[in-house]
């Protein structure tokens, strides 16, 4: 009966989907895709994204009741024409066949054109929903903390705004309309047959048992299989991708022939999935069927043997055929409808324990501006630890009671081993996180007091992993101030040193990185991360590492642009390498979350701490 | 049709599940007829004794309709599983086997969808539009032949809707997947839009630009919305249509029979049974247009697949793939063994040096001798990446390279595992020309450590063990190797060597990546040794211990080593310039530093200046003094030659430093 493509399962499956990577430890909820979210949140969810479209959902329903009762009238009128039209004309009266005539034909008009406007507003409720939805994960996920991001893992809020989406998408489009039409026509159907002949009717009724065992048995035993088989597909998609991003160091240590190995094991797990579904298909369909053919072949007999009797007329037995045909036609698709709803509604659960996540880093209810800087005073502002205390959520503090200031257009250099809480007091003052305790100001402002524009105008970071968008390297770039020029981007490219491999890329600045990224460097992918930083232009910027790819020249260019475009800045920088230290008024050396030592670098180089010995082995390493 | 290999295996299933799909069409058809012999049997006879036999029948036959379903769809479901996995796993076997450049080509994304949906609609069409053309052909010229057979006059009324339905079918099909095809690429720029949101969710939240990328959002978002409801449109047109004309005709057929029936000319039982075969045929009418909507799109999915089937391999991979023989197993052993293996591979080369003493053994170790190399795609007029690379590294010597950013010096270390394949001249391992080498051979000799340390998703153990090639390493070796690279994180691990990394498993520091991508490369204890800036993510106290390490590997093996640092370069005997796509200086790093100004710009630049004015007692000072001078006048010189801004920044940021 249906038309529309897609109703044979067409499963896409999730990258990265199903299978849960090893997180912190044992008992941290953010091992599971599933977030501790209070009871019910997902109908909540539900019922919050259905209401702005309610006058819809009313109209979608009313218009399928009407719907459903001008298609479900039809064999009802056979039955009238053949019982009582066929007599009417042999008593020459013309009325009731024209009239039964007219009626069916009326009711198909009115079924097709019902439909068509239940399948628009229907489409339109669930699209609704559907971008609603979207949106909703897109911004909840941009407001939680880095915090948050770091725990959950990127893979799995990628899948749960994308895969969890698209199966509530598949149902909606695919699905759902249809399993409420079945319901209802059911419904309707079992009605009708009753008050036909209800003896007749609650054969039929009884016929509805067998049939509800067989479709929860399928049901049970396919969730099982289609489980296993979209895990199968999940590792063949990983294994696929992986090797295809990974396909230089797949080639030079020669993995191809382990790899075909690997994969077709993987290929013949989805294989023997993939077939064990399709059966486990064949069986219900089977099944149902039997059930559904023994009914009408009981109901024909026992029919036919009361019609003979004279007990029952012939054309309600022949509006009992034709029900029957109706009533059993949709129910191989029943049992897939079943399944995209359970996943859907698992999807769904798992979206809404997302969204019940509270940021961490709150936008502040009543903003306070930044002071205005006096005329002519340099750009950079003050940055004040007031008793900052930091510790991550999982334990293990990390800044014991900390105070800093940093006056206006200092540069700092912090360093330090790995793990003295370098990157987190980069992080605190940038706000990707909020202290635990104490406050962290600029220009005497709290952080977590500032609108998010204005604090973007304050503070801008730089990390050491530099995420190119896809896009050209222009609009890479133009992310540190989006109004910006193309003068201004190379502006900033030049100012950085990047101009000239910019302009030496096949499109120059409207190179596509996503197809040419892989011939971008690390250390020319800094370089745009920084151009991007000198755009926005901002009073205080923090580099995190962010010079470990460059090379010497590209550091100097970056040393020499702080010195000359961004001079008189307020900075915060921590670097492996010391020689980024040279252009610093101040250094921090930092041990287990505390600053050991504080002073200008020459003052430490002459002294005889932890910083005099580090530069020392830097020293050595220039040689 | 190219599909034809892998049918082959199962044409006689998929014959026989037509065949059989066309008997339980024509069981679905007879029970209506069984019906009418029913209805004008006995029930008009009124002989309740009859209705048994008649009963019976449309119970066999419906038994018999269930069956054969069944059978239908157990006859195909493994063997076209089996079909779509085979193609499948060639797939995956070709593109491994295709060269780096293809795959620079194309995006993963795009041999992904190959490899997933375009497979899935090819699986679809065996299962449903090939053996359902067919049997729907068929069920419809039966069910018709019933029809007219029964009634001529209501057959022709039913007959007409057919056509005008099976055309606007396939017009509605046509045009929905393409809306559907267009949803579906929409679909994948939003997914992309919230993959990049996610990952680079530091560089959002750092420049506040949360606004932009919801309005980014929302645009496409829309679009998307708006296809979708596009969609909707179309499928509600066509909805309305397909309840519609055969709801027409039925009534007209209706109204037609019963006239009939009450002028006589018609039993009731031929009416009832020819509504109810007018309703099983439905399916097959409305389904023809679907079908071949679902033809065409299978032979667009087709099309997609056998154009990345039909890219040529490079010449000797096959062989390559199927040469590396036992004999080799034994080379990861140690390095000792290394010649012994390669003897009857090699043994046109007479002499093998593995003193590991520099100056000897002409023929021995890396030779480059004019190699060029430019990328496919790089626009016409452009010259060469690399317009004649020479160089020489001896048996047992450890070379690094140097150059400015975007010199060739990543490209030129793919050339040596002909990851990439140099377009003109010639690289020698051991006087063996690489292009004569069959890969396998070649990649045993040269084991690699990228600048982006990829981690495949298995256990570290697995991950630095593939360093040793398909044959493996023990774990004393892999405990080695891990030594080396200072990975002593390993042991805290929550799984040792077994924990999980990757993109599936424990996400680990950029450090520690790294790390684990060195000790990958020396596992195996390779004869050459590339790595591509192996030491950048690492804090100088790792690095430092690192390098003491790897120095002693080195000294065994022959390496190039991509160096950022003059840290780097510590670790090398002598340091080659990569600059304008050629190699301009090679020596020590205190000759070039001495020597060339390039080589001193990218290495100290202005720090050797800062340095010595802030160390007066600095005994390199007058080596320094020395080399500004030079500086100078190379500087000068290359001014007018090579347009390199860096040069011109020099005095600025000399003055900076100055005050």
């Amino acid at each position: 009966m249906t038309a529309a493509p897609g109703t044979e399962a067409t499963t896409k499956a999730a990258p990265g989907g199903t299978a849960a990577p090893e997180g912190d430890g044992p008992g941290d909820p953010f091992d599971q895709d599933l977030l501790p979210a209070p009871r019910n949140a997902q109908f909540a969810l539900l019922g919050s994204l259905l209401a702005p479209a309610r006058a819809r959902v009313w109209l979608a329903a009313v218009l399928l009741v009407v719907q459903q009762a001008a298609v479900q009238v039809g064999p009802l009128l056979v039955a009238y024409a053949i019982d009582h039209a066929v007599p009417a004309l042999r008593a020459g009266r013309h009325g009731p066949l024209i009239a039964v005539g007219c009626a069916y034909i009326g009711c198909g008009l009115a079924a097709g054109g019902l439909q068509r406007v239940f399948i628009r507003t229907a489409a339109r409720v669930s699209q609704d929903v559907l971008v609603d939805l979207r949106g909703r994960i897109f911004r909840h996920a941009q407001s939680l903390s880095l915090d948050f991001h770091e725990r959950y893992t990127s893979g799995r809020l990628i899948s749960r705004a994308t895969s969890d989406v698209e199966t509530i998408r598949e149902l909606l489009n695919d699905g759902l309309d249809e399993l409420i039409e079945v319901v209802l026509s059911t419904l309707y159907i079992g009605v009708l047959l009753v008050v036909l002949d209800w003896r007749l009717g609650l054969v039929t009724v009884a016929s509805a048992i067998p049939l509800y065992a067989s479709v929860r048995s399928y049901q049970r035993r396919s969730m099982a299989v289609y489980r296993r088989r979209s895990t199968a597909t999940a590792a063949v998609i990983v294994k696929f991708t992986e090797t295809m991003n990974g396909i230089r160091p797949v080639k030079a240590f020669r993995r191809e022939e382990p790899n075909d190995a690997a994969f077709a094991d993987l290929n013949h797990a989805h294989y023997r999935a993939n077939g064990d579904a399709l059966l486990e298909m064949a069986r219900y369909v089977v099944g149902s069927r039997l059930i559904a053919n023994i009914t009408v072949a009981g109901i024909v007999v026992w029919g036919a043997y009361r019609v003979a009797g004279g007990g029952m007329a012939l054309g309600v037995l022949a509006a009992f055929v034709l029900y029957l045909r109706r009533l059993y036609d949709p129910i191989d698709r029943l049992g897939m409808f079943l399944n995209s709803y359970q996943s859907a509604a698992a999807s769904l659960e798992k979206i809404a324990g997302l969204l019940a996540q509270a940021p961490t880093v709150p936008e502040p209810e009543h903003p306070v501006p930044l002071p205005a800087r006096p005329q002519g005073a340099p750009p950079g502002r003050e940055v004040v630890f007031d008793g900052t205390r930091f510790a991550y959520r999982t334990g293990g503090e990390v800044l014991p009671a900390f105070d800093l200031r940093i006056p206006a257009g200092q540069t700092v250099a912090v360093v330090g081993a790995t793990g003295a809480g370098k990157s987190t007091l980069a992080k605190l003052l940038a706000r990707f996180y909020d202290p635990t305790e104490g406050r962290v100001l600029l220009d005497g402002v709290p952080l977590a007091d500032l609108a998010r524009d204005d604090l973007r105008r304050g503070v801008v970071m730089v990390t050491q992993e530099a995420f190119l968008f896809s896009g050209t390297v222009a609009e890479n770039i133009a992310i540190g101030r989006p109004d910006s020029t193309r003068a201004e981007v190379e502006a900033a490219a030049k100012a950085i040193g990047a101009h000239d491999f910019i302009a030496a890329l096949p499109d120059g600045y409207d190179t596509d990185v996503r197809k040419r990224g892989g011939r971008i460097s690390a250390g020319q992918r800094q370089l745009v991360a920084f151009a991007r930083a000198l755009l926005a232009d901002p009073a205080v910027l923090i580099l995190d590492e962010a010079t470990s790819s460059l090379d010497i020249p590209g550091e100097q260019a970056v040393q020499h642009a702080m010195a000359t475009v961004l001079r008189g800045r307020t900075a915060v920088v921590i670097a492996h390498r010391l020689s980024t230290v040279e252009i610093a008024d101040r250094v921090l050396v930092m041990r287990d979350g505390r600053v050991v030592e504080d002073g200008p670098p020459s003052e430490l180089i002459t002294a005889s701490g932890h910083f005099a010995d580090l530069h020392q082995a830097w020293r050595d390493s220039l040689v | 049709m190219r599909l034809a290999p892998y049918v082959r295996p199962v044409r006689v299933r998929l014959g026989a599940s037509a065949l059989v799909a066309v008997a339980a069409s024509c069981m679905a058809l007879l029970i209506p007829l069984a019906l009418k012999r029913l209805v004008d049997g006995p029930v008009r006879d009124q002989d309740p004794g009859g209705v048994w036999l008649g009963g019976l029948t449309v119970l066999v036959l419906g038994l018999l309709e269930a069956g054969l379903f069944g059978v239908r769809r157990w006859l195909v479901a493994r063997p076209l599983a089996g079909v779509e996995a085979a193609m499948r796993k060639d797939l995956y076997e070709r593109l491994q086997r295709l060269p780096v450049e293809f795959h620079d080509r194309w995006a993963s994304g795009q041999l992904l969808s190959r490899a997933t949906m375009d497979l899935q609609i090819l699986r679809m069409f065996l299962a449903f539009p090939l053996v359902f053309l067919v049997v729907n052909g068929a069920t419809i010229v039966i069910g018709f032949a019933i029809l007219l057979t029964q009634s001529w006059l209501l057959g022709l009324v039913l007959l007409g809707p057919v056509l005008p339905l099976t055309i606007v079918c396939w017009y509605f099909e046509t045009s929905y997947a393409l809306a559907a095809r267009r949803a579906q690429d929409q679909a994948g720029d939003l997914a992309t839009l919230v993959e990049e949101s996610v990952l680079g969710i530091r560089i959002i939240k750092a420049f506040g630009r949360h606004r932009s990328q919801a309005t980014a959002f929302r645009d496409r978002s829309r679009q998307l919305w708006g296809t979708e409801m596009h969609k909707a449109r179309l499928l509600s047109n066509i909805w309305a249509v397909i309840m519609t004309l055969p709801e027409i005709a039925i009534g007209v057929a209706l109204l037609l029979g019963v006239r009939e029936v009450a002028d006589g000319r018609l039993s009731a039982g031929t009416l009832v049974a020819f509504l109810s075969t007018a309703l099983a045929l439905r399916w097959p009418v409305e389904s023809i247009g679907f079908l071949l909507a679902m033809s065409n799109e299978a032979g667009t999915a087709a099309d997609r697949y056998f154009e990345v089937m039909d890219t040529p391999l490079p010449p000797d991979t096959r062989t390559g793939t199927e040469e590396p023989a036992a004999g080799r197993r034994s080379a990861g052993t140690g390095p000792a063994d290394g010649p012994a293996a390669e003897e009857p591979a090699a043994g046109r080369h007479p002499r093998r040096d593995l003193s590991g003493d520099p100056g000897s053994g002409g023929e021995g170790g890396i030779r480059l001798e004019g190699v060029r190399f430019r990328y496919p795609d790089a626009p016409p007029g452009s010259p060469d990446l690399l317009t004649g690379v020479d160089l020489h590294i001896r048996p047992g010597e450890t070379m690094a390279l140097v150059g400015a950013t975007g010199s060739g010096k990543t490209t030129l270390t793919a050339l040596l595992p002909r990851l990439l394949p140099a377009t003109g001249g010639r690289i020698t391992l051991d006087g063996e020309d690489i292009a004569a080498m069959p890969t396998a051979r070649l990649r045993h000799l040269v084991a690699v450590a990228f600048e982006e340390a990829t981690l495949f998703s298995a256990s570290v153990r697995e991950n630095v063990a593939m360093g040793a090639g398909p044959e493996g390493a023990d774990d004393e070796e892999i405990r080695r190797a891990l030594a080396i690279a200072q990975c002593d994180f390993v042991d805290r691990l929550p799984g040792g060597l077994d924990t999980q990394v990757g993109e599936q498993g424990l996400s680990l520091s950029g450090g520690q990546r790294q790390r684990l991508a060195l000790a990958r490369a020396v596992v195996g204890r390779p004869r050459f040794l590339v790595l591509d800036d192996p030491l950048s993510a690492l804090d100088v106290h790792t690095e430092a211990l690192v390098e003491a390490a790897l120095r002693e590997v080195l000294r065994g093996t022959t390496a190039l080593v991509v160096a950022h640092r003059p840290s780097t370069v510590m670790l090398a005997d002598r340091v080659a310039l990569l600059s304008g796509g050629r190699v301009t200086a090679v020596g020590t790093h205190a000759d070039l530093l001495r020597e060339n100004a390039e080589y001193r710009r990218l290495m100290s630049g202005t720090h050797q200046q800062a340095a010595e004015e802030t160390t007066e007692q600095d005994p390199e000072q007058a080596a320094g003094q020395a080399t500004e001078q030079g500086a100078g006048e190379a500087g000068a010189a290359r001014a007018g030659g090579e347009p390199r801004s860096a040069d011109g920044e020099l005095p600025a940021l000399e003055g900076s430093e100055a005050r």
